[in-house]
């Protein structure tokens, strides 16, 4: 379906709305219509000195119209704008639900996060979509109808020149418009990235210009490219001011037109010198209807190529599907939890397997561990048991059953997983927890603070549960939010725990707090580790050492230590690092320093 | 109302455009009233005197050239003013670029980075409303109204009379509501954003609620939330739009009370049906400029908010004094001493009469050409500042630091960053081919040179692990590169800089054994012979250094050589423990 059919389908559902904002706006600008034509018909009727109740209903008319337009304003305003929200509900409900399947898997790895800020802004340019472009074309076809319809009682002529300049101004206005910046805009646009990049990477990347002496190339840089905007800008600049004196051009020249027309229909009299004036004030006033057509047509365009790149992400395949008859996995057995053997799997594009051959059980209760270098295939391995990807060789059995004859959604529910960067919401400390599972009561949210470690200091909080925790969790402190997450895992009481390098972006110290919360909260349940530290290695029934999607190695740690290999070098080569402890709590001298 | 007169300094350099912009302004104002003046002569001899097409041609025609006259004068009011926006930006921006670059990354830190090039960017095309928009129409807001009320003024008294009676209501309205809106909603609106931030904290969570098996459900907590703030938003515009309606009703009701007032003098025959009619026309291009500043009103107040950023930027002081170049006096492998220094990063958001707590205290050593000097200790104890130091992306706050014997204000920075090598522990990438990257270094320096520093960095097979080799696009639009890719690239620029001094951010490791002896290799190799300063993270590279400063809270709390400092039951050796090594 084309971008422009989908956007109308999104306004379309809400067509009283639409019907009542056009009503509104038509009216705002016929308020100015009926105050100027009755204005000139008081005036001008007054000077042939009639009674003064000839002139009494204009006078009422004239009191109407002065009001009326401010309040139809007010109601076109509030109207409109209400309905910008449902359309912006919809909108953003529909290109969840578009998305949700694709996620991770079809959103592009690792750059999924410009690919939603680019997405959120798209969104965002479409949240003025009726406003911007859909209403000033209804709200001008209204009031031209109205006024030609008022034109065609003194002469069908003086509606139809009034129909053309209409045309001119609202029609091919625009499109001229268009065909002179057709170059300019997207060279405009294209010019202001790349000064935004050159921007970024002096402010970035200036300490390694400065040291490589490169700064003040990257000034002229900034400066050339400056230049180059400046000039399509002055273009640019050139035509939008077509837009302002193409209005007035229009309107005026229309009236000018008019009154051509009507001075020898007056001396023909078809009509008298009264409506002479009246004809001429009301077509100049409705003209302010076409003034905002060139504009709301620079922003329909906008708005469709912010559609198209919407519809490509959303019209995406998802990885993977659910079976048509799936397995329920509410009662768990005692079969192994996880068992894989033979696994094979390469990304779409990638002619290296990320991961070959791979054959590895977690026994119910037992706890495994996956190391190995970064990029050896851990998370991959992560990535298949939640259902990110499909297309792997081999086998996987959850509890004794087919990975996929199981629903996708089922699968993670059992799968408690806690990794390196969860996501916690912009919300309160209870709204995260209840995501996991949203019929829990306040004593098991507790429960699972305890487990986390996490319960005295929420309890010691100002408004506990309901404290509001930040933008990414960044109210907490690191190892907070791991402690969180972990709680956040342990409420939905999941029978299979998968750890992904929870401490990975925690110091040293941090880092033992959290595992120590871990160790305690996974005593006897079945737990998958994937980690590159090797922190308390002692504790697990198995370790494997993945290395380019290999398994190299398997066993417990002190066995795979006298092995040598590269188990033994990942240890070394941890244990010859100095790390940066945080400052140690008390220290002479210290105080001053703070002071 | 809202010149702040900062902004206005801003401007100075485009004000020759503006008075032009202006003027073509006011000129268009002109051939209004021409035009206005033309069409009441034509009604009025048609109407009254039953004049001919032929009989008005002479004023149809001048109505005719008045309108295309106004057409082009405001076509070339708004090109100059567009002109003159685009020229301040430009210039401003530049001014910008410059003064960052002199500010250094003491000033550009951490996530203060993206904040400036917003301002940079956005900060600056926020200014184009302002600029093209706000600003000429609150000069003609000012006198277009006033050329038109003198004119109707010396047509009929009363009218004129009554127009500017009116007139002051709409900027008063406008400010009253403008600050109303400021104060009273501010927290409102703030829990609106918090609203509408959710939609874009859910996509970035998608995955998050995948994993809790819970974003299905989501759809629903979305249109959810969306109702509501549409409900909460409506309840603030119900009140904010009240301002658009007075401002429509005070235009709308002058222009009925000036009809009504003329129209009955014209009844009982105190004045002329022409001077009646024009003052009609008249009445709404009285009022359209004042509308005008009242719509451009909220993007003038985005302006100002701008520039107040922009303003923040320059008036930032450059933390590098320079008085004088000695370079000529420092030999080509100096002897560099650092004299009880102490720097104080520029505080920000700190009340202004604290002084700022100092990042590094009291350091004093020597780097002596050749020799090797190691930095350890906490994160945040000041490692990072004394290589700042070095570099001279600041000066010390107290102290000095001397390069044989000159004082580093004596040096000019650029000069003095010629005989340094930097390698960090993550380099910027710049958009570009891994040789361009490479190249920075040393911009003149041929392919066989860069290929030839890119081996020794132990880069080689880096090469063949690109898809394009040396060639290969990286950065924002190419290939990323991983963490150990970066470090040999950030080698290979030392190593093709070739400079007697080194600064070195050893990089923790990347637990590829390998890779690891590899990047070892390498840097020892670049570390010969040259002087170095280390922020070292490896015991093998402290055990070879000279000497070690062991930092703790900004000062030194111990040093010698790892040998000595290990012996000792100082920082040193907590420092090993709590890292796992055996001392």
């Amino acid at each position: 379906m084309s971008p422009l059919r989908r956007l109308v389908g999104l306004v379309l559902p809400h067509w009283r709305g639409v019907l009542l904002a056009t009503a509104l706006g038509a009216a705002t600008v016929l308020s100015s219509v009926g105050l100027m034509a009755a204005s000139a018909f008081i005036i001008a009727a007054a000077a042939l000195h009639p009674s003064i109740a000839e002139l009494e209903v204009a006078i009422v008319g004239v009191r109407f119209f002065g009001i009326s337009r401010g309040v139809f304003r007010y109601g076109e305003r509030l109207v409109s704008h209400d309905l910008t929200f449902r359309i912006l509900a919809r909108l953003r409900v529909w290109f969840y639900t578009a998305i949700e399947p694709l996620a991770p898997a079809r959103l592009g790895g690792a750059r999924s996060g410009d690919l939603l800020a680019r997405a959120i802004s798209d969104v965002e340019a479409l949240e003025e979509l009726f406003v911007r472009a859909f209403a000033p074309p209804l709200v001008a076809l209204g009031v031209a109808a109205v006024t030609a319809g008022f034109l065609s009682r003194y002469h069908p002529e003086l509606a139809a020149a009034y129909l053309a300049f209409f045309a001119l101004g609202g029609v091919a206005a625009p499109l001229v418009m268009r065909r002179l910046s057709r170059g300019v805009g997207p060279r405009q646009r294209a010019l202001a990235a790349e000064i935004h990049q050159a921007v970024v990477e002096s402010v970035q990347g200036l300490p390694d210009l400065l040291a490589c002496g490169a700064e003040g190339a990257a000034v002229e840089r900034v400066a050339v490219l400056g230049n180059e905007l400046a000039a399509a800008q002055t273009r640019m600049g050139r035509i939008d001011a077509l837009d302002a004196a193409s209005g007035t051009l229009v309107a005026n020249l229309g009236t000018w037109c008019l009154l051509v027309l009507a001075v020898p229909m007056v001396r023909a009299a078809r009509f008298d010198g009264v409506s002479l004036a009246v004809l001429t004030l009301a077509a100049l006033a409705s003209f302010e209807a076409v003034q905002t057509l060139p504009a709301a047509a620079q922003y329909l365009e906008g708005q469709l190529a912010a559609a198209r790149r919407l519809l490509e992400i959303a019209d995406a395949d998802p990885a993977v599907t659910d079976p048509a008859e799936p397995l329920p996995l509410s009662e768990v057995s005692d079969a192994s939890p996880v068992r894989i053997s033979g696994l094979c799997f390469a990304y779409p594009g990638s002619p290296a397997p990320a991961l070959d051959g791979i054959d590895l059980e977690l026994r119910a209760g037992g706890s495994l561990a996956l190391v190995g270098p970064s990029g050896a295939g851990k998370s991959t391995l992560a990535a298949l048991l939640l259902r990110f990807w499909e297309g792997w060789e081999g086998r996987i059995e959850l509890w004794g059953h087919d990975i996929r004859r199981y629903r996708q959604e089922d699968v993670r529910r059992a799968l408690g997983m806690v990794s390196q960067s969860t996501h916690l919401f912009a919300a309160s400390v209870r709204d995260n927890l209840l995501l996991a599972r949203p019929d829990a009561s306040d004593a098991e949210l507790w429960a699972a603070l305890e487990r986390g470690r996490l319960a005295a200091f929420v309890a010691g909080l100002q408004d506990g549960l309901d404290t509001w925790i930040g933008e990414q969790g960044l109210q907490l402190s690191g190892g907070q939010r791991q402690r969180l997450a972990l709680a956040r895992a342990l409420l939905a009481g999941p029978p299979l725990l998968l750890l992904d390098e929870p401490t990975a972006n925690l110091d040293a110290v941090t880092e033992r707090e959290v595992l120590s919360a871990i160790h305690e909260a996974t005593a006897g349940r079945s737990t998958l580790t994937i980690t590159h530290r090797l922190v308390a290695m002692e504790r697990f029934d198995e370790i494997v050492v993945l290395d380019r999607g290999r398994i190299v190695a398997r066993g417990r740690h002190h066995e795979l230590l006298e092995a040598g290999g590269l188990y033994a070098r990942l240890w070394s080569l941890q244990h010859g690092q100095l790390l940066e402890e945080p400052l140690p709590p008390a220290h002479p001298g210290g105080e001053e320093v703070r002071k | 109302m809202h010149v702040d007169a900062k902004l206005l300094r801003l401007t100075a350099p485009g004000r020759p455009r503006l008075v032009l912009a202006v003027a073509l302004g006011v000129g268009a104002g002109l051939a209004t009233v021409a035009a206005a003046y033309e069409l009441s002569g034509i009604v009025a001899r048609v109407f009254l005197d039953g004049a001919t097409l032929a009989a008005v041609m002479p004023l149809v025609v001048r109505l005719a050239a008045a309108i295309v006259l106004r057409a082009a004068l405001t076509w070339a009011g708004e090109a100059t003013a567009a002109l003159f926006a685009i020229g301040v930006k430009t210039g401003l921006r530049n001014r910008l670029a410059a003064h960052l670059v002199r500010l250094g990354p003491v000033a550009a830190t951490g996530e203060r980075t993206g904040e400036l090039s917003t301002i940079l960017v956005d900060g600056i095309e926020a200014l184009d409303t302002y600029l093209r928009r706000y600003l000429p129409q609150l000069a003609l807001a000012a006198l277009i109204p006033l050329m038109v009320a003198a004119l109707v003024l010396a047509r009929d008294l009363l009218s004129g009379i009554v127009l500017l009676a009116t007139a002051p209501a709409i900027p008063i309205l406008m400010i009253l509501i403008g600050k109303a809106a400021e104060s009273k909603s501010r927290r409102q609106w703030q829990a609106l954003a918090r609203m509408g931030a959710h939609f874009l904290d859910v996509l970035q969570g998608l995955t998050a609620l995948k994993i809790l098996g819970r974003s299905r459900e989501q759809a629903k907590v979305i249109q959810r939330i969306t109702d509501r703030f549409r409900q909460a938003t409506m309840g603030v515009l119900r009140v904010a739009f009240l301002s658009a309606l007075a401002l429509e009703m005070m235009a709308t009701i002058s222009t009925a009370v000036v009809a009504v007032e003329v129209g009955l003098r014209l009844l009982y025959g105190h004045l002329a049906f022409r001077e009646a009619f024009f003052v009609l026309l008249l009445a709404p291009e009285f009022y359209l400029p004042l509308r005008l500043l009242g719509s451009r009103f909220h993007a003038g107040l985005a302006g100002v908010n701008a520039a107040a950023r922009i303003l923040d930027i320059l008036e930032t002081p450059v933390p590098v004094r320079t008085r004088g170049d000695r370079s000529a006096e420092v030999g080509a492998k100096p002897v560099i001493r650092f004299e009880d220094v102490a720097f104080a990063y520029p505080g920000r958001g700190r009340p202004a009469d604290t002084p700022a707590p100092f990042a590094v205290q009291g350091i004093g050593f020597e780097l002596e050409p050749g020799c090797t000097v190691a930095v350890v200790g906490p994160t945040g104890a000041g490692k990072s500042t004394i290589a700042h130091l070095l570099l001279r992306f600041a000066d010390p706050t107290a102290g000095r630091i001397t390069a044989d014997g000159v004082t580093f204000e004596e040096l000019s920075p650029e000069r003095w960053r010629e005989r340094i090598a930097w390698v960090p522990q993550r380099p910027y990438l710049f958009a570009g081919t891994v040789a361009d990257n490479v190249r920075l270094a040393r911009p003149g320096a041929s392919d066989a040179e860069v290929e030839a520093a890119v081996r020794a960095a132990q880069a080689g097979q880096l090469i063949h692990e690109l898809p394009s080799g040396l060639q290969t696009q990286i950065g924002e639009r190419g290939v990323r590169l991983s963490g150990g890719q970066a470090q040999r690239l950030a080698l290979a620029r030392a190593f093709l800089k070739d400079a007697p001094i080194l600064v070195l951010d050893e990089a923790t490791s990347h637990l590829d054994p390998e890779l690891e002896a590899r990047l070892r290799e390498a840097t020892e190799r670049l570390v010969e012979g040259r002087s170095a300063l280390v922020i070292a993270h490896r015991l093998a590279t402290v055990r070879r250094a000279d000497t070690i400063l062991v930092l703790e809270q900004g000062r030194i709390a111990d040093r010698g050589s790892h040998d000595q400092l290990a012996a000792r039951s100082g920082p040193y050796r907590r420092l090993l423990a709590a890292s796992g090594v055996a001392a």
